[in-house]
């Protein structure tokens, strides 16, 4: 059942990145390829009726993660104490940068708001590649199972870690450059004309960066941390996870040089899930490795909750998973097709 | 008292308060807003769908901001108060988790159609959404209350080996009977600052004398509404949630009320200040025996005192506990004798031309704010020194590995980023309070401005 627990929980979070990754990757480019407020709103539109929708699943996400796996909630947040809360401040201006932005209509405060919204979707695409960075790591877990970060120590793969050292923040550029292919193929489904023609030139622009990244995060990864690829040579069927990383770059390439923006978009969300399956794959059954010596590895077992707490949440779980999408599906049949300025609704989107 | 313990209670009591300012005016609006979009619907008054179309957004800028602050407190419960979560997460975990996949999927999907939708929609399909956001507010606020109800009063648990509690009950957990009262008396609650809200914005456009139809319904859905909210607050909801502490918190309620020795036919404090030092209270206006009246229903009956207790597990501020409770109770007696004196005048037809009670109605809406902040301290300082009430201190509860400096860090963090928001909420809400509800544009004109593509706040 924890199995099941720690699928569903990384289920969730893939179904996240996603997601919110394509509005983050969009705040991330939209300062550089929307050029005018016509153009700004048209990137704010194509997010706007679904971005919060998407974050919601960070927060069910986190939710299933306390229930299932309270020790591992309990430890983990305490010990990204600082990340946390900077992701949390980021998160608010996101959110203010993409909803109060119309309802002031002065070009001012446009460019306020939208400076805010591109730089914090900046900052959240490389904590968020940072903070997986750490826990394919490990953190300095204590025999108590807690630990405490600092932002930043000597920089280096060792036992008394920061949240950053050159390990993490190649996974924040990795995660940044991910989401910000991934962001401008979504753009590219969503819109038309000139902005469309960018879009579509940020992520080839990138492209060839994404694929020399994967190949020198996974060198990097073999080589930061030993041991993790344990679970390959255990189960070797692994091996297929890195083969779909790859087809799904080389499908992005070719979807995307025949202007098949839905299937460049696909491929793109393929390879997040890919890289992330590759990840928990590799971490299993662990679910926060120490660099304090394997003996004080969180894993399923000693950080799950108990057995009848596990089976009702798979009931209800499964109940509202189902809801949540019908509703997923409705909104994005609702708002699908490249959003057209002129069929706007009397409120800003 | 460590620092440590005290900065991570200041930082969750810091954020819980000011996001709590939030969803109560969600909370309560939503329900007005489903009267008004009802009313348009069913008479075809069109006055009423522009009432509710100007509300939504004050509601829309009132829900980002709830929102924003929200994900914090989800978050805090693992930064902040981890060995609370590995010691309760088993349990709690399930109703914030419900909350998640139940409440906000719902929120989230019919919020869009709700602000953004009305041209795309039927009327009928509007009105749904409408009621879907109204449900799914109300959801959120269940599962965040029966989270607290089992904080004040554990059931569905067991305890294991490794000391921490897990599930037992799922039923018992989500129908917790102290949920139930608490909650009626929170949603309520949060109607009265809704209510209060409308009305205050009906009397200042009925005061300045702009958009005085408009200002005439929101003063009378107000009131009306703040008539039964008021009363439903006080019998059955709080005398019930009263009972229920009284029984099971019995020093929490000798706190409240500063009884320091247990008697038979104790007397209710009107007003006074407490020395807990000297165990007495200064200048007091008491009423004889009604607290034995209104916790037991008898005049004799015996009323448990802090005497009761020992020191240790008296709540740890019992002044500002005190003041907190006769607050909230003092501002309910105020809430239920002005909504009388204006349902009065709305019924005699004299309400909108009496600038005094509309003054009045004006200035009155921080109070239920106020009234409800002061509720929720009254109940979490009545909890201490329980983080889980006789089983888990508040001192053992924190995050032991996050330091106090660390803690000030986002602590003065937080102060500042709050800071941020409320100047731009007040920003936006007044400049849509002073561009008011959309005129009555007729047809014709309408069917120009759609034709030349251009939203109204265009055309304005």
């Amino acid at each position: 059942m924890a199995t099941i627990w720690f699928m569903i929980v990384a289920v969730m979070v893939a179904i996240y990145v996603v997601l919110d990754g394509f509005d983050l990757g969009a705040g991330a480019v939209h300062l550089f390829i929307a050029k005018d407020n016509d153009e700004r709103r048209t990137v704010i539109r194509a997010i706007g009726p679904v971005w919060d929708g998407n974050e919601v699943w960070l927060l069910a996400a986190g939710g299933t993660l306390y229930f299932a796996f309270p020790q591992l909630y309990a430890s983990g947040f305490s010990g990204f104490y600082l990340p946390l809360m900077m992701v949390l401040w980021l998160l608010m201006l996101r959110a203010v940068g993409i909803e109060f932005r119309t309802h002031i209509q002065e070009r001012v405060w446009q460019g306020f708001f939208d400076t805010i919204f591109g730089v914090s979707s900046i900052l959240l695409a490389i904590f968020f590649g940072a903070a997986l960075g750490n826990v394919v790591r490990g953190v300095p877990l204590n025999p108590d199972g807690y630990f405490f970060e600092p932002l930043w120590t000597n920089w280096r793969v060792g036992a008394q870690n920061g949240i950053l050292d050159w390990y993490t923040v190649m996974c924040g550029v990795v995660a940044l450059v991910t989401l910000v292919v991934h962001g401008s193929l979504y753009l590219a489904t969503k819109t038309e004309g000139a902005l469309n023609f960018r879009a579509r030139k940020v992520a080839s622009l990138f492209w060839p960066v994404q694929v020399l990244l994967t190949i020198f995060s996974l060198i990097a990864t073999v080589y930061a941390v030993p041991g993790i690829l344990q679970n390959y040579t255990r189960w070797p069927i692994g091996y297929l996870v890195p083969l779909v990383v790859i087809g799904s770059l080389i499908y992005m390439y070719f979807a995307h040089s025949r202007r098949n923006e839905k299937g460049a978009f696909l491929a793109s969300s393929l390879y997040i899930i890919a890289m992330l399956v590759g990840a928990v794959f590799a971490l299993y059954p662990n679910v926060l490795p120490a660099s304090t010596g394997s003996q004080y590895d969180l894993t399923i077992y000693n950080s799950a909750t108990g057995a009848h707490g596990m089976a009702v949440g798979f009931v209800w779980w499964t109940f509202g998973m189902i809801l949540a999408a019908v509703y997923f599906v409705f909104v994005y049949r609702m708002f699908r097709g490249k959003v057209r300025l002129e069929e706007g609704s009397d409120h800003g989107y | 008292m460590d620092s440590a313990l005290l900065i991570h209670r200041l930082h969750f009591a810091f954020t819980v308060t000011f996001h709590y300012l939030f969803p109560q005016l969600t909370m309560g609006l939503a329900p007005l807003i489903v009267i008004l979009k009802t009313i348009g619907w069913r008479t075809g008054d069109e006055r009423y769908d522009r009432a509710a179309r100007f509300w939504a957004k004050i509601f829309g800028i009132n829900f980002v901001i709830g929102v924003v602050t929200g994900i914090p407190m989800e978050f805090q419960f693992g930064t902040n108060w981890s060995h609370f979560s590995r010691f309760a997460g088993g349990v709690i975990g399930q109703t914030l988790a419900m909350e998640g996949c139940f409440a906000f999927f719902l929120e989230s999907t019919f919020l869009g159609l709700f602000l953004y939708g009305e041209k795309r929609l039927s009327k009928g399909l509007h009105w749904f959404s409408t009621l879907m956001v109204f449900l799914g507010s109300w959801m959120s606020g269940y599962f965040i209350v029966a989270t607290d109800a089992w904080m004040q009063h554990p059931v569905g648990y067991e305890r294991v080996a490794d000391g921490s509690v897990q599930l037992k009950s799922f039923w018992q957990l989500v129908l917790n009977p102290w949920a139930w009262w608490q909650y009626a008396h929170n949603m309520s609650g949060a109607v009265i600052t809704g209510a209060f809200v409308m009305a205050a914005v009906g009397a200042f456009y009925l005061l300045s004398e702009k958009h005085v139809e408009q200002g005439k319904i929101f003063v009378r859905v107000g009131v009306i509404a703040a008539l039964f909210v008021t009363v439903f607050q006080v019998v059955p909801t709080g005398d019930a949630q009263g009972r229920m502490i009284a029984q099971n918190q019995p020093v929490t309620l000798a706190a409240m009320e500063a009884l320091w020795e247990t008697q038979p036919g104790a007397p209710l404090v009107i007003l006074g200040q407490p020395d807990v030092a000297a165990q007495k209270i200064d200048n007091p206006i008491v009423i004889p025996k009604m607290l034995s009246i209104l916790t037991w229903r008898s005049w004799g009956a015996e009323v448990k005192g802090l005497n009761a207790v020992p020191k240790q597990d008296w709540p740890d501020n019992i002044p500002l506990l005190y003041y907190t409770y006769h607050i909230m109770v003092g501002l309910g007696t105020f809430f239920i004798a002005i909504t009388a004196v204006a349902c009065i005048l709305l019924w005699r037809k004299k309400l909108y031309e009496s600038r005094w009670m509309l003054w009045i109605l004006l200035m009155s809406f921080p109070f239920p704010y106020i009234a409800n902040t002061a509720g929720w301290m009254t109940a979490e300082f009545g909890r201490q020194p329980w983080l889980v009430y006789g089983l888990l201190r508040t001192a053992d509860g924190y995050s032991k590995m996050v330091s106090a400096g660390n803690a000030w860090f986002s602590f003065l963090g937080f102060l500042g980023m709050y800071a941020v928001l409320s100047v731009l909420f007040l920003f936006l809400v007044r400049r849509e309070i002073e561009h008011g509800p959309e005129p009555l544009v007729p047809k014709d004109l309408r069917e120009l401005v759609d034709s030349a593509h251009m939203t109204p706040a265009e055309v304005r």
